[in-house]
């Protein structure tokens, strides 16, 4: 890991008529790290992945991807440029067929390939999540861990920078969890930058270089994953939540 | 063209009083978009049917063509609940091009049938209330007041029955969230065969007042199904009282255009305003449900 | 494009139609020719529309408009400013194109239902403008002067001429289809079907796409209408706007299955044939419209993929012939 920043968000700002989900937020990502987005139901994590993805333009604020500004991009432009995500209620292409999904993600992705060579990509890649063998089954049959995967594949297939994966690891055993772990840190070895939002305490600990927290829209703490796990202000924001609290406790005492 | 003072009122009066029928003819339609986000395209079939049952009371059974209203309404009621369970139910979740045409099919269904039996000759019920007079040559047909009090009698009815009944709160409550509403307990699959039942019930009741003013033929209900439309657009869509308010707007506007052009171009004025509406401000005029 | 070339399916449909053609031209039969007019304009109207409706999943209520726009351009043209069928034609098209890539621009923000409603609008502005519109002949339309025909070897040539061309532009639409549909402007379209939001944040300009789908879909309907009307001769509103005509082609793409190229040609040429079997028979005749209707119903409740869709699931073998 170099220290070159990739992506800088600079007090971004998004509010819903008076309701503010996203408040004075800034953060930067190093090229090739992957940063923990962690904070309570409700904290702003995903509202921040869709303005950084152009889903919704912020209220106030910029941000930077590889120098350019690109704030009031929409999001198939921002996509172009090399960053790419997965949601956190999966959104397979329900009629199109496993193969078709990740041939479309990696067809209008940052290489913007044909549609030959999206397919080779779109195999090699159902090959590193392990979803090669249901390649031509329509996505709507998958199961949930599947149709993660295949999130996942989609999003990978577009060959991003940066890859924001909204709660991948989300109702899946702790089998598939360690699965899922290994396919990200495959990932990252590819030198492709992670941010990615986590419930699972444990898992978002070990596998982060660094941890962002936020809570009611505003950035609290920022550090290592130890640095943060001991915060008191951390664990205060997981009070209300108190199985989350003892599991970052937990991570804290080890 | 020169202005006549006293014709632009006549006609402006006529506009609005013809205004509450438009409006009565589309809260149906809105009430069943609103509640489960279907667009009924049987909904002119549905207000022709309503007519032809006016006539038929009127004309076979000697009833009074205001029975006949209440009769003809009621009898909307259920053919709504049947028409939900047989050809709206089994869809409701399938994507919007999925209710449209079996709504469609419901409309070539009672048109076929409609014609068949009553082939597409020009009818009317022969019904006559002399002429009201409101001073400075404005008069108008009694029959068309009295059909504007009723259309207004009917949603000061419904505006109680959603408004102030347990299951018209359920009702509204289904329109908002139907989810939400499962999770209190509301069942819903009931709320929204009743709701396409009085949304049925408005669309003949509306038909058998219409038949009471204008002749008609099978084919006239595609004429009150566009209009229901742009009224819908008007007072927002999924927003049954807004209807009433859409309505009269409308009946303004038919009857202020002949004052200045050629009738033909009410319709292009009419749909024009419906594209821009739906363009600029599609929650309607009068906002309503996201 | 290998695979578009050496596909069988693209041959055999490509034969199926070009038979089709020439079939009432070698028997020199006019009435066979009549039924096959409507047969391949609706399975043009058809395959255009199913572009729109069928890859992108945009519910479009107003695609006569295409044909009634092109129908009245060309017609114009043909009989005020004299000019020929052939460049009539190109003006058909391209001035459905326009006027839907303008269109387009406005009303494909909208989505869902709304699209679908503002469909409806722009088809009831389109017809009562036209009424209004003097050049156009206002109510009563266009009438092309029969010296016209002359150019064309007199009217019964004229007729056979237009038939040539009209199967022509079937074949045109069939072949284009299957471009779209193997393309990668045609997945981009599906992933817009399928998923709109996801489809921008995969990348798609979904706003181009969409009205490159909706200015590809008008185009054909323009031509096609210059040919229906150089057929009948005249042009009137409520004939080249009818709202009836757009769900017809709609329940066409139903029947035979959305989302692919053979079902809209499947559907229409099988819609057409119940349709023109049930007016022939005496004791049908009047219940066809109820007929229909139920059997539309059926469809929609029971085989919600259509003809094409149901045998593609029930026989994975004949897929590659069955696109």
């Amino acid at each position: 890991m170099n220290n070159e920043s990739i992506l800088q968000v600079d007090n971004v700002t998004k509010n819903f008529g008076g309701l503010t989900a996203v408040n004075h937020v800034s953060l930067e990502l190093h090229q090739g790290e992957i940063l923990g987005l962690i904070g309570p139901n409700g904290a702003g994590k995903t509202t921040l992945f869709n303005v950084i993805s152009g889903v919704f333009l912020p209220s106030s604020g910029h941000y930077r991807f590889m120098g350019k500004d690109i704030t009031n991009l929409p999001a198939y432009k921002i996509a172009r440029l090399g960053i790419a995500r997965t949601h956190q209620v999966v959104r397979p292409l329900n009629d199109l067929t496993v193969l078709e999904n990740v041939t479309a993600g990696a067809c209008f992705g940052r290489e913007n390939q044909s549609l030959g060579q999206a397919e080779q990509t779109a195999r090699a890649v159902l090959d590193q999540v392990g979803l090669i063998q249901k390649k031509d089954i329509l996505a709507a049959k998958l199961n949930l861990p599947e149709k993660k995967r295949l999130e996942l594949a989609r999003a990978l297939a577009a060959k991003p920078y940066l890859l924001l994966l909204d709660e991948v690891l989300a109702g899946l055993n702790p089998t598939e969890v360690a699965n899922m772990l290994e396919v990200i840190e495959n990932i990252q070895k590819d030198n492709i930058t992670i941010l990615m939002i986590e419930h699972l305490m444990h898992a978002i600990m070990r596998i982060s270089d660094r941890i962002v927290v936020l809570d009611y829209g505003q950035k609290i703490a920022e550090g290592t994953p130890k640095d943060v796990v001991n915060d008191p202000k951390v664990i205060e924001a997981y009070l209300g939540d108190p199985r989350v609290a003892q599991a970052l406790a937990a991570e804290g005492k080890e | 063209m020169t202005i006549n003072a006293n014709v632009l009122i006549a006609s402006l009066l006529d506009g609005l009083l013809i205004g509450f029928v438009y409006g009565l003819a589309a809260m149906g339609l809105t009430l069943i978009w609103g509640v489960m986000d279907v667009i009924n395209l049987s909904h002119g079939a549905l207000i022709v049917l309503g007519m032809f049952g006016a006539l038929l009371a009127v004309q076979s059974w000697g009833l009074h063509p205001y029975i006949a209203f209440i009769i003809v309404s009621i009898a909307g009621l259920f053919l709504g609940v049947i028409i939900y369970y047989i050809a709206i139910r089994r869809v409701l979740e399938a994507p919007e091009l999925t209710t449209l045409l079996s709504t469609f099919a419901v409309s070539m269904i009672i048109i076929g049938g409609g014609t068949a039996a009553f082939t597409t000759s020009p009818r009317n019920i022969n019904f006559n209330l002399g002429t009201i007079s409101f001073g400075g040559g404005a008069n108008v047909l009694g029959t068309k007041l009295a059909a504007a009090l009723l259309a207004a009698m009917v949603t000061f009815l419904l505006y109680m029955f959603l408004y102030k009944t347990r299951i018209g709160k359920s009702i509204r409550a289904v329109s908002n969230n139907r989810a939400a509403a499962e999770l209190m307990g509301i069942p819903s699959m009931q709320i929204l065969a009743l709701s396409f039942g009085i949304g049925t019930l408005l669309a003949m009741g509306s038909g058998a007042l219409i038949a009471t003013l204008f002749p008609f033929n099978i084919l006239s209900g595609s004429v009150y199904e566009l209009k229901s439309f742009v009224i819908g657009v008007l007072g927002g869509l999924g927003n049954p009282i807004g209807s009433l308010l859409g309505g009269l707007i409308l009946g303004f506007i038919e009857g202020l255009i002949p004052n200045f052009m050629d009738t033909s171009w009410t319709p292009v004025i009419e749909f024009a305003l419906f594209v821009i509406i739906l363009l600029v401000k599609p929650q309607g005029l009068f906002g309503s449900k996201d | 494009m290998r695979r578009i070339i050496l596909s069988p399916f693209l041959w055999i449909g490509i034969i199926i139609l070009a038979a089709i053609a020439t079939w009432p031209m070698a028997t020199n039969n006019p009435t066979l020719r009549e039924e096959l007019f409507l047969i391949l304009m609706f399975i043009t109207m058809a395959l255009s529309l199913n572009i729109i409706l069928g890859y992108t999943g945009y519910v479009n209520f107003g695609h006569i408009v295409f044909f009634g726009l092109g129908g009245y351009l060309g017609i114009y043209v043909m009989s005020t400013l004299h000019w020929g069928l052939f460049p009539a034609m190109i003006v058909g098209g391209i001035g459905a194109s326009v006027f839907a890539f303008l269109l387009g621009a406005a009303i494909l923000r909208l989505r869902g239902a709304y699209f679908a409603l503002a469909t409806i609008g722009i088809n009831e502005t389109m017809l009562a403008l036209a009424g209004n519109f003097q050049p156009f002949g206002g109510a009563t339309g266009l009438t092309l002067n029969f010296r016209i025909y002359k150019l064309y070897g007199g009217a019964g040539k004229a007729l056979w001429l237009a038939f040539a061309l009209l199967a022509a532009v079937t074949i045109i639409a069939f072949i284009a289809s299957f471009i779209i549909e193997k393309s990668k402007f045609g997945l981009g379209l599906m992933v817009i079907r399928e998923d709109e939001d996801a489809a921008m944040v995969m990348g798609i300009p979904t706003p181009l796409f969409k009205n490159l789908a909706y200015t590809a879909s008008a185009f054909l309907p323009g031509i096609i209408g210059v040919l229906y009307f150089f057929k009948n001769g005249n042009i009137e509103p409520g004939e080249a706007f009818n709202l009836e005509m757009s769900i017809e082609v709609l329940v066409m793409i139903m029947l035979g299955g959305f989302g692919t190229v053979s079902g809209p040609i499947i559907g229409a040429a099988l819609y057409e044939e119940i349709r023109s079997s049930l007016i022939v028979n005496p004791l049908l005749q009047s219940m066809h419209l109820v007929i229909a209707g139920l059997l539309l119903l059926a469809i929609i409740l029971f085989v919600p993929i259509g003809v094409v869709g149901w045998i593609r699931q029930r026989v994975p073998a004949v897929r590659r012939y069955l696109e």
